[in-house]
């Protein structure tokens, strides 16, 4: 548990560091997501950053681009590529650009991503093709809570439903957050839980900020009753840092040099 | 000029779906997509010969162009159809962001292409769909002129390339013309006869009106060239600035807008390399409405005779130069 919690420092600080480098970009999301990130990438995922490309790999497809630093200092720290890299965000000519490109040839990107309510589709269409050729590999798909007001979402949840697509696992950003302000005011979303078991899904709900519990829910999450899963992941945006903490003007705001050491000083305390 | 016989009236939908169980037996990753209207888009012959091999998804076309995106990624070659006007446009974002932008090996088929839908009306007809898919990097664009062209043009979709593909066919009935033995070669336009006086360049349902026309100007002693432009991307540039060079007029003919269809696309490749003058029959940036099919090619110009009657305006335009 003590690696899993120095791993997700390490995320965190990468995020921060890369994202100030950048001068642009989304600060809250990613480090929201870096204990998540952290349990998929240092425990869940059947991969090998050796070998990215190898067939028999578990896929995740990030429906959020915008949260492509976490996704990038995750794939460094597992050895896809050099954590140096990370710096190059969003600079010209870097492959890793400011939404995950899937052309850039970065190693350990699945796919391109960014506009809004294609990641669950893409997903459904790879969970389809493993249970057409009897595959045992599973396909995780990160959604933002936002995200979920673009229609298609729905039409996606629907369609892995109808083909019980039992080795797909849905991970919702549940931040409450989005640019224009809190979920709630903007466009609300619950009853959330309701809204997937009504669309068939298996739903889990947990604290997306708590080591200990993820590796419990990652661990024991086992394809149930044909039905795809989907876990409601409560976090906090900006987690790790107190004064950004729930604060969704940090959604697309970027740290300074300044915030940049204070930050790094507080991730590391 | 050379002749070309009419075999028997056939929509080219059939041919779509006819290349579909064709290239099914023979690749094995191919699979398809369908969106509640499987018969009507003619993929019905490749969903009743290879059932496990069919996915149903429903009236979503958005989920259904980034599931396709998704098969894809896996080695999957998806192939998603609807209408043209839902297929291309309901799902446009999808399309150019998990499908263009990624590369994939996704065809989606275009069905009920251009205003011989009839009496269904405007929402029905896809006359928007060729601008909206050829603007798209990585894409190509193919609009075949019959059923065994559009037989041909599926199958080398599947088989032939590895990106993403858009073809529109059609409802109706249309003479099927074109030879099993034909040289169908992706980007590569077909000069079906020649002439000195102009050259109509054609796709979909509108080459065999170009023939037509063809004909009925020879009577008139003006000697008209033909090609069938079957694919609008990648344009073949060599074939209109060649036919420009030749006869010095250039009229194009198509079952879409003529703005951002083969009339710009042609527009585009004449203005930059051998500006010469230009006549385009198609949709004048208008929608269309219920009638008759030939009822509907007559009044909007879509048939021989308002080919012909661009024709002579042209060769006036030539002659005033």
């Amino acid at each position: 548990m003590n690696d899993l919690l120095q791993i997700s420092k390490k995320i965190r600080i990468s995020v921060v560091e890369s994202l100030t480098a950048a001068g642009s970009g989304h600060l809250g999301g990613s480090l929201g997501m870096a204990d998540i990130f952290t349990i998929l990438y240092f425990n869940t995922l059947n991969h090998n950053p050796k070998n990215p490309d190898w067939s028999e790999r578990d896929r995740l497809i990030l429906s959020i681009g915008h949260i492509a630093p976490v996704l990038y200092a995750s794939l460094a720290h597992s050895g896809y590529f050099p954590v140096e890299d990370l710096v190059t965000l969003r600079k010209l000519g870097s492959k890793l650009q400011g939404h995950p490109c899937k052309d850039s040839e970065l190693p350990g990107i699945e796919v391109s991503s960014g506009s809004l309510g294609q990641g669950l589709s893409i997903s459904v269409g790879l969970a389809l093709a493993a249970k057409m050729d009897k595959k045992d590999w599973k396909t995780y798909c990160i959604l933002g809570d936002g995200e979920l007001q673009e229609g298609s979402v729905w039409e996606a949840a629907m369609s892995a439903a109808h083909h019980k697509l039992n080795k797909l696992i849905a991970i919702v950003d549940r931040n409450n957050c989005q640019i224009d302000g809190k979920t709630k005011d903007v466009m609300e979303l619950e009853p959330l839980s309701e809204k997937w078991k009504a669309f068939g899904w298996n739903v889990i709900e947990c604290d997306g900020n708590n080591l200990e519990q993820l590796l419990k829910v990652f661990n024991e999450l086992i394809p149930v009753n044909n039905k795809p899963s989907v876990l409601i992941a409560k976090t906090k945006m900006g987690k790790g840092i107190k004064s950004i903490e729930d604060d969704y003007h940090w959604h697309g705001k970027v740290p300074s040099k300044e915030n940049m050491k204070e930050f790094i000083l507080e991730l590391n305390s | 000029m050379d002749d070309f016989r009419n075999k028997g009236n056939k929509p080219t939908k059939t041919g779509f779906g006819e290349g579909l169980a064709f290239a099914g037996e023979i690749v094995k990753e191919l699979v398809c997509l369908g969106a509640d209207i499987t018969a009507s888009v003619g993929m019905n012959y490749f969903s009743e010969k290879f059932p496990d091999r069919f996915i149903s998804l429903g009236i979503a076309e958005q989920n259904c162009a980034a599931v396709a995106a998704g098969l894809a990624l896996a080695g999957k070659i998806p192939v998603f159809s609807t209408y043209g006007v839902f297929a291309a446009q309901r799902a446009t974002d999808q399309i150019r962001v998990s499908i263009c932008y990624n590369k994939l090996h996704v065809i989606i088929g275009g069905a009920h292409a251009g205003i011989s839908v009839g009496p269904d009306g405007a929402t029905h007809q896809a006359l928007e769909d060729i601008a909206t898919m050829r603007v798209l990097p990585n894409m190509t664009v193919l609009s075949p002129c019959d059923a065994t062209q559009t037989r041909l043009a599926i199958i080398a979709a599947i088989r032939e390339l590895n990106g993403p593909v858009y073809i529109r066919f059609g409802r109706e009935p249309v003479p099927d013309f074109t030879t099993d033995d034909q040289d169908f070669t992706v980007g590569k336009a077909q000069l079906l006869k020649g002439g000195e006086d102009l050259t109509i360049i054609a796709c979909g349902h509108m080459v065999w009106e170009a023939i037509r026309a063809a004909e009925i100007l020879e009577t008139e002693n003006i000697r008209a060239a033909v090609i069938n432009m079957h694919t609008i991307k990648p344009i073949h540039k060599e074939a209109i600035i060649g036919a420009a060079q030749h006869t010095g007029a250039i009229l194009t003919a198509e079952e879409h807008q003529v703005i951002g269809g083969l009339g710009g696309a042609v527009a585009e490749v004449l203005g930059q390399y051998f500006p010469v003058p230009l006549e385009m029959v198609g949709m004048q940036d208008c929608f269309g409405e219920s009638g008759k099919p030939e009822e509907l090619m007559k009044k909007y110009g879509l048939d021989a005779f308002g080919i012909v009657r661009s024709a002579m305006k042209l060769i006036e335009r030539k002659e005033n130069i």
